[in-house]
This record gives structure tokens, sequence and C-alpha cells, in this order.
């Protein structure tokens, strides 16, 4: 009688402390290698590290040095630049194919294949493509030579006022299938007789796409801004493969700017600097967003 | 009207296949450009045909094409990807299983911060972890090694697999584990017998995403690993970039396709489940 109660609650207490031990390791793995390793690289960018850590707290030296930095400027508006740049294209091309793949397309599918296959390549592949057909001497300048245009020149790559173009070329190129799929499951979760009743009222289709389905995508636009601006501001691979931060330091950005200082410079405490900055950067552009996104959802 | 709708339809159509050919330009010219020699490409231009097929750039980027120092191609980096990717993929899955099983179906108090906190480490750059990661990793000996980078790559995908399998518990009705729970199942029980059973789209979802992140990932193993044990990224990343003697774009480019082959072939294979890791990763929280 008493041994089935006896295990019960064993198993009971077992079922009680359980949950919080299988959870425990991956709570500690997140509070040493997420918050306390953020608490170390701050620690380390208000120290005067340089090529071996050094933990004596010195205040702002390496934040005042990176703001001396011509290098880390230029990075940032790099950023801008290709920022701005990737994520309004990426934003229109994404929006425009999805709104064009919702007019019941025959071959849909095989279509949004073929938009969303770059999703599945590295950034360093697609920067080695891109790095290729953008080179001036063999790839697109060439092509449109031999098409009967012997004076056009396409050299932005190796143009050190227009290589970070290039890289929001690729990105686009990466990017801009995955933003259609999101727009595309937008789409498809809206009810359809709004815009039959819209149609019924002489609404022409442009008319109905601007004024009311667009409109109604406002969280999809909020997660697709997330997301674009967070694989802007950590941008580090594409870069790397197509230009390599070149010509000279000119198509530099911060992730690269961090990695130089950081790994190949031996300046610890600026690359930490920069690091932070980085991580601010992020925590400026997402809780606004985050915040706006979590309001729009629960207005319905 | 109906004349008028055809041509609608018309001008859709171009602009959709337009649209199409400029994605797959890129995959055209890398694939055309590896079969062909040298001399071919200089006479020809980029999107003309191979006068003849070529696989002398394919094996020279398997096995002989320089990378740095060493010359031995890409054959050995692939399989440091491999050796890599494998283990923190079951290890970060699975271990997102189980705490995405706890924080949905075995909420106690404090639980939901808990997750919260977790789920931060989806969103910050890796940058400000990089310092401390080389250090640390420097003290346990297993810098510049696979096995260090199994260690990044799980402890640093475990909040997106968290993420993933709660959000699918969650759909779950609790009824479900209430009555197992009566029927005297416990922690384990219930997540293996009941559970894992209907979780396989999840754990597809899961093990996609994944393995597309670790296999594509360039930073951290450009950070933590060097020379011998580099990842297949940086092996091509080098092999491009390394500047001596004449450029060989046909071997670059078969390089570049032999890093993606594993990804896009999961895409081929698993599309499916592939856009639904981006689209629930994406929708995070």
């Amino acid at each position: 009688m008493s041994s089935p109660n006896k295990a019960s609650s064993w198993s009971a207490l077992a079922d009680r402390w359980l949950p919080k031990l299988v959870l425990s390791p991956s709570l500690a793995a997140s509070l040493l290698f997420v918050y306390g390793f953020i608490a170390w690289t701050a620690w380390l960018s208000l120290t005067e590290s340089r090529l071996l850590p050094d933990m004596t707290l010195s205040g702002l030296v390496q934040y005042r040095e990176l703001f001396d930095n011509d290098r880390w400027w230029t990075a940032v508006a790099n950023l801008g630049i290709f920022g701005g740049l990737f994520i309004f294209c990426a934003l229109a091309v994404g929006l425009l194919l999805a709104v064009l793949l919702d007019q019941k397309i025959r071959a849909e599918g095989a279509l949004r294949t073929i938009y969303l296959y770059p999703m599945a390549l590295s950034f360093i592949v697609t920067g080695t493509a891109w790095k290729w057909m953008l080179n001036p001497d063999l790839g697109l300048q060439k092509l449109v030579n031999d098409w009967g245009f012997p004076n056009f020149t396409f050299d932005w790559l190796v143009d050190p006022d227009k290589a970070i173009y290039t890289v929001a070329i690729a990105g686009v190129w990466q990017s801009s299938g995955f933003v259609m799929a999101l727009f595309l499951a937008g789409l498809r979760g809206i009810d359809d007789s709004i815009i039959k009743a819209a149609q019924v009222d002489g609404a022409s289709l442009p008319v109905i796409y601007w004024r009311i389905i667009i409109p109604s995508l406002r969280p999809v636009f909020f997660s697709v801004l997330l997301i674009l601006s967070h694989i802007a501001i950590k941008s580090f691979d594409l870069v790397m493969a197509l230009t390599g931060g070149g010509p000279g330091t000119s198509s530099d950005v911060p992730a690269i700017f961090m990695y130089q200082f950081a790994f190949t410079r031996g300046q610890l405490g600026l690359g930490a600097a920069s690091a932070m900055m980085m991580l601010m950067t992020i925590v400026a552009v997402l809780v606004p967003l985050m915040y706006m996104e979590t309001r729009s959802a629960k207005r319905g | 009207m109906a004349k008028h709708l055809s041509v609608g339809r018309i001008v859709l159509y171009a602009a959709l296949v337009l649209m199409a050919a400029y994605y797959l330009l890129p995959l055209y010219v890398m694939l055309s450009t590896s079969v062909k020699t040298l001399d071919d490409i200089r006479a020809g231009n980029l999107i003309s045909l191979p006068h003849a097929i070529t696989l002398d750039a394919w094996s020279k980027a398997w096995s002989s094409a320089c990378t740095g120092v060493q010359c031995e191609g890409m054959k050995g980096f692939f399989w440091n990807s491999v050796k890599m990717a494998v283990p923190s993929v079951l290890l970060s899955t699975l271990i997102g299983a189980i705490n995405g099983y706890v924080v949905s179906m075995w909420r106690f108090k404090g639980s939901d911060a808990l997750f919260t906190m977790v789920l931060v480490g989806c969103f910050i750059p890796f940058q400000v972890v990089l310092l401390p990661m080389a250090t640390l990793l420097g003290q346990l000996g297993i810098a510049n090694t696979t096995t260090g980078l199994v260690v990044v790559h799980v402890v640093y995908g475990l909040a997106f697999t968290t993420l993933f399998f709660r959000n699918f518990y969650v759909t779950i009705p609790d009824e479900l584990v209430k009555a197992a729970r009566i029927d005297g199942a416990g922690f384990w029980t219930i997540f293996f017998r009941i559970l894992m059973p209907i979780s396989g789209p999840i754990f597809m979802v899961c093990v996609i995403w994944q393995f597309t992140q670790i296999w594509n990932d360039f930073l951290f193993g450009v950070v933590f690993a060097a020379g011998e044990s580099q990842p297949i990224t940086v092996a091509l990343n080098n092999l491009v970039n390394t500047s001596t003697g004449v450029k060989e774009y046909n071997v670059d480019m078969a390089a570049a396709i032999i890093a993606a082959l594993p990804t896009l072939f999961v895409y081929m294979v698993a599309g499916r489940y592939f856009v639904r890791g981006l689209t629930a990763g994406a929708v995070k929280g």
C-alpha cells in the first residue's frame, strides 16, 4: 500500500526538480557565454590592453581612440551606406516579388525555389561569385563590351568610392528572396473577402494593394526590418569575400574593423571597444523595432 | 477586357522570368566558369558557353589548389566542416529540444524570464564575445581545433534551437501532457514517448537551420580555427584571395560550388523545411 505511494511521491519530486536541472546547463552557458562574455568585453574595452589583456581599468581611453580613428568612421559611414541600400532594396525587391507571385501564378513553387536558393549559400560563396562577376577585366563589364558597348565601364569593385555599393548589390541578391518568402506568407494570411469587397466597390488592383493589403502587412514589415538590420550590422563574411574591406580600407565595415584590430593588429582594447559599439548599435536599432512590433501585433 | 487582362499576365510572367534569370545568373556563371579552361575564360565572356567541358578545375579545387601556404585543395577542409557541423548540429538540436520542452510544458516560477534571458543570445552581434571566447578556448587547450568550434557552435546555437522547439511545443494542447501525468508518466517518459514521435517536422526544421548556419559560418571559423582545422568557408576565402601566380577563376568557382553543395543539396531535397525554419526563426519569440 505504501510502496506505490512512495514511488509516486518520488516521481512527483523528480518531476519538480528535473525540469530545472535539465535547463540549468543551458542557463549556465547563457550566463557565462553571453552575459559573462559581454561583461568581459565591456571590461576589456575600458582597459589599455594591447597585445595581451590587461585588466586594469583606465576609463574611456579606447573609446576616445576609436572616435579619433578615421578608419572607424569610414567603417561607420560604409555601414550607413550599405545598410540603408541593402535594407531598402531587399525590402522593395522582396515585396515586389511577393506581390507578383501572389497573382495565382503557374509554376509558383519553382519560381519561389529559384528566388530563395541564394539564402542557402554562405556569404563567402556569394562574395566569391560576385567578385568574379564584378571584376572589370573579364566580368560584367566585358560582357556588355562584347554586346557592342565598347566604352561601358563597370569597375566599382576596384573603385574606392564605389566598392561598398558592390557589397549592397551582392547582399540584396542573397537576401531579397528571403524577404519575398516572409511577405508571401503574410499575403497568404490576408482574408480574401476584404479584397473582394474592395473590388466590388470598384477599386483597382494596384489601389487595393497600396491602400489595403500592404498596410495590413505592418507586422511583417517590422520582422523584415529587424532581420535585415541585424544582418547589415553584423555583416562581415560578404565584405571579406567580396572586397576584403578594400581597395585599401575604403569598404571597411565595423565588423571588419573589430576583427582586424582585435585579431590581426593586436589591439585588444580597441577591438573590444568597437565590438561594444556594435552591440549598442544593435540594441539601439532592435529595441525600438521590437517594441513597435509587439505593439502592432497587440493591436492586431 | 479579356485581351487587356492577358497582356497584363504576359508582362507579369515576363517580369517573374526576368527576376528568375537574375537569381540564376550567378549560379550559371559559377557552373560554366568552373568547366572552362583559362584560355576559354579569357576568350569568351561571363555568359558564353564553354567550348569544351573540362573537369580539371574541379579536380584541382578538390585536391591540389593552394589555400595559403599549403596546396592540398578543399578536400581536407570539406571534411573539417563535416566533422564540425555534424556534432554541433546534433548536440544543439537535442539540447534545444529538451530546453524547449521544459520552457513550454514544465513552466515553473521564473521560467519565462529564464527563456527570455536565453533568447537574447539570438540577437547579440558575435563580435562582442569573440575575445573572451578566444581566451577561454586557449586556456582549455582547444583553440584552433574542431572540438573548440563545436563547443562554440553548440553554445551559440542553443538560443535558436530552444526557440524553435519552444514555439513548436506551445502549440501542443496541454491536455495531452496532463492526461499523461495523471496516468503516471514522468518527465522523460512524456518527452520520449509522447512528444518525440510528433516532433519529426520540428527536428527537420531545426537540423536544417542549424546545419545551414554552421556549415556557412565564417566568423567563428576564421577567428577560432587556424591552419589544419579551418572549415571550408575559411579555406575558400583563402583560396580566392591567395595572390600567387595566375588567377584561376575556374578553380575559384569550382571550389565555391564545392563549398556550397551540401547546403544547396539540403535546400533542394528539403526546401519546405528550410523555408519554414527561416520564417519561424524570423518571427522570433
